[in-house]
């Protein structure tokens, strides 16, 4: 994207210009899907929470709906006064909620959100996503530690106790999907889900089924919602953690809180649920044929309406997904600490561990599911490649001009034979290339 | 001009790496063991950064998962069980200096001789194109846990003597990585042994003295 917008303003491919509007561009959309996710996730909330209680929420601000209240409270929030504690450790205190929501949204550019929409490509996006939302808990931590408040103290090592506990069933329920489409790329694993909505993995086997509601409830509680949100906990703590905070720095919490519910919901939809490809493949090539075939590298509309229409129908999922927390949240009360930790060193490890084992067996005795059917798919999912990491047009470009690091001339490959041979077969096939030096 | 032959590359490895080593030494400066925790998650973050930008994806998300994420979860919540009043603040004496100068002096001689020591590591190569996009390494990385290993198949020499010695002894990662999960599984259950609460043997409670209700 970067040679694009350079060509664009009329700089060479490779200006630092380029590099720099790209990575703002990236930043700025992801920052509003978390920061306008949350707007509409509170309002959201507040809504299914009233109906749920037979009440109706809020009602006046920006019409009948009520649908401006989030961003009214988000004024209120701004204006009111920063108060720090005279116990708190100021500086822990103040960056406390940068941190959990640093975390948070930094976990989003791995998040793809269309057939090669994501912010930045990972090969192991998995890890990635599941690596940095474990980050959150720091901010918490942090936060409840730096409050100098008994409150804030009990809230950040329930925090604790919770968020090592889960950590390990989470793993092993994001390991079922990865293991079954071979790799860790969030765009392939979409990708191999393609077609009709039998296709997606949670209608793999009966373990995968069993394994996603898992994933839900330990995502649940690694996110901090209710019935797991111990480290709040309003009718025993004050408001745990944030006891302490208010204003701006207040908010943060709640937007780092919507924006890992979106995170893991998404990560859900994407692993479970097929990500962008629908129910029925509309914009697949047996019905309209719109979407972009693999490996192309050409922009062409339909194929960037396919993707939009993949984008929306991702976000779509996530919603549910999220919708869903809000739900339990409202109907289910609060765990004690002791029921958290045997939720999950109970039932949740041991029922990851037997779908781990079931999923694997069903895999290596190969018995038939939905899923390789194939139906109403062009390409079997067997045939899926991560063929986006190198788009054939940069591909080309590369090997014509050596392009973005200016360095590698001719004369100096000419000088080296080995540096040469590293150079001839570098980019086309994958890791066991000759790539030079100890790079493993 | 200048500024059309920056290169982000070497940027963001400044960036890093003065990230990682500056929180390094406000880890050793610091005496508020909670802040030395916090820098300390700043400085291997850091060192995170440095793997994704040497291509290594999957080395930096396990950095950012086993050392960031794990360990400095239970450090942090260890450091908060044991934060009383006499723990709060680290001071230093003076021969703690000279011997931790002493045994991190002689490790970083060893780490510089090392780096030193083999001549492929600090011969410049020819600039090749970063080889983020197509880098994999988490298969290579599963595969030589099983035995195969990527690296030792590849011809990186011209030399035949040296190629042959490369590729010889040829074993997997996987007995090693599970002794090291045994004794690391000893070592916590060891940790928690220590740790538990001392049961204090239930003292006779003296018999009701008939409080008023």
């Amino acid at each position: 994207m970067a040679d694009t917008i350079n060509t664009f303003i009329g700089l060479s491919a490779s200006h630092w210009l380029g590099y720099v509007l790209t990575a703002l561009i990236h930043c700025a959309l992801l920052l509003h899907v978390v920061a306008v996710g949350a707007l509409v996730f509170i309002w959201m909330e507040r809504k299914i929470a009233g109906r749920i209680q037979d009440r109706l929420g809020p009602t006046r601000v920006g019409g009948r709906f009520g649908w401006l209240q989030t961003l009214a409270d988000g004024l209120k929030l701004i204006t009111k006064e920063d108060l720090i504690p005279a116990e708190a450790d100021r500086m822990l205190f103040k960056l406390a909620p940068y941190v959990a929501f640093m975390a948070s949204f930094c976990a989003y550019l791995a998040l793809p959100f269309a057939d090669g929409w994501v912010g930045q490509h990972v090969n192991t996006a998995v890890f990635f996503v599941l690596a940095v939302l474990g980050l959150e808990v720091f901010g918490v931590i942090l936060a409840g530690y730096a409050s100098g408040s008994k409150w804030s103290l009990f809230g950040a090592i329930r925090e604790a106790a919770q968020v090592v506990s889960y950590e390990v069933p989470l793993g092993l329920c994001v390991v079922v999907p990865v293991f079954i489409c071979g790799t860790m790329n969030l765009v392939t694993i979409a990708n191999k889900q393609a077609g009709l909505f039998t296709n997606w993995m949670v209608f793999h086997d009966p373990f995968t089924f069993t394994i996603f509601w898992v994933y839900f409830t330990c995502a649940t509680a690694s996110v901090n919602r209710a019935p797991f949100d111990l480290a709040e906990a309003e009718s025993e703590l004050v408001a745990g953690f944030h006891t302490e905070y208010s204003g701006l720095r207040w908010s943060f919490f709640f937007m780092a809180e919507y924006g890992s519910m979106f995170l893991v919901s998404g990560l859900a939809t994407i692993l479970f649920f097929g990500g962008w490809h629908g129910p029925f493949p509309i914009f697949g090539a047996e019905m309209l044929g719109w979407a972009y075939a693999p490996g192309a590298s050409e922009w062409a509309l339909s194929g960037y309406l396919a993707n939009l229409a993949g984008c929306l129908n991702f976000v779509l999922k996530a919603v549910v997904g999220v919708t869903v927390m809000i739900w339990v949240r409202w109907t289910f009360p609060r765990l004690r600490i002791d029921q958290v930790i045997t939720t999950c060193l109970k039932y949740c490890v041991p029922i990851a561990a037997i779908c781990f084992l079931g999923a694997l067996a069903w895999e290596a005795l190969d018995i038939p599911s939905p899923n390789d059917l194939d139906l109403m798919t062009s390409q079997p999912k067997s045939t899926v490649r991560e063929n986006w990491v190198i788009p054939a047009r940069k591909l080309s470009s590369e090997n014509k001009t050596t392009s973005h690091q200016p360095a590698p001339t001719t004369a100096a490959s000419q000088q080296d034979p080995a540096a040469n041979t590293a150079m001839a077969t570098g980019p086309q096939d994958g890791p066991r290339s000759g790539r030079p030096g100890g790079d493993l | 001009m200048l500024l059309a032959t920056f290169s982000w590359h070497e940027f963001f490895f400044m960036l890093f790496a003065i990230l990682a080593c500056g929180f390094a030494v406000g880890v050793l400066l610091s005496t508020n063991i909670v802040r030395m925790a916090f820098y300390l998650v700043i400085s291997l973050g850091s060192t995170a950064g440095l793997f994704y930008l040497a291509g290594a994806e999957f080395v930096g998300a396990m950095q950012l998962m086993i050392y960031v994420g794990g360990t400095l979860v239970l450090l942090i919540f260890g450091v908060m069980l044991t934060a009383q009043q006499r723990f709060i603040s680290l001071k230093s004496y003076g021969r703690d200096w000279v011997l931790g100068l002493a045994v991190g002096g002689s490790l970083l001689l060893l780490l510089l001789n090392a780096a030193f020591g083999v001549a492929d590591w600090y011969t410049p190569r020819p600039k090749t194109s970063l080889a983020v996009d197509q880098s994999k390494t988490a298969t290579p990385l599963g595969l030589a846990l099983a035995g195969v290993r990527a690296d030792k198949l590849e011809t990186r020499h011209q030399d035949e003597e040296k190629d042959k010695r490369l590729k010889g002894g040829m074993s997997g990662y996987l007995l090693p990585f599970v002794i090291v999960s045994v004794h690391l599984l000893v070592v916590l259950i060891g940790a928690a042994y220590m740790a538990r609460t001392k049961r204090v043997a239930p003292k006779a409670e003296p018999a009701s003295e008939g409080k008023p209700d």
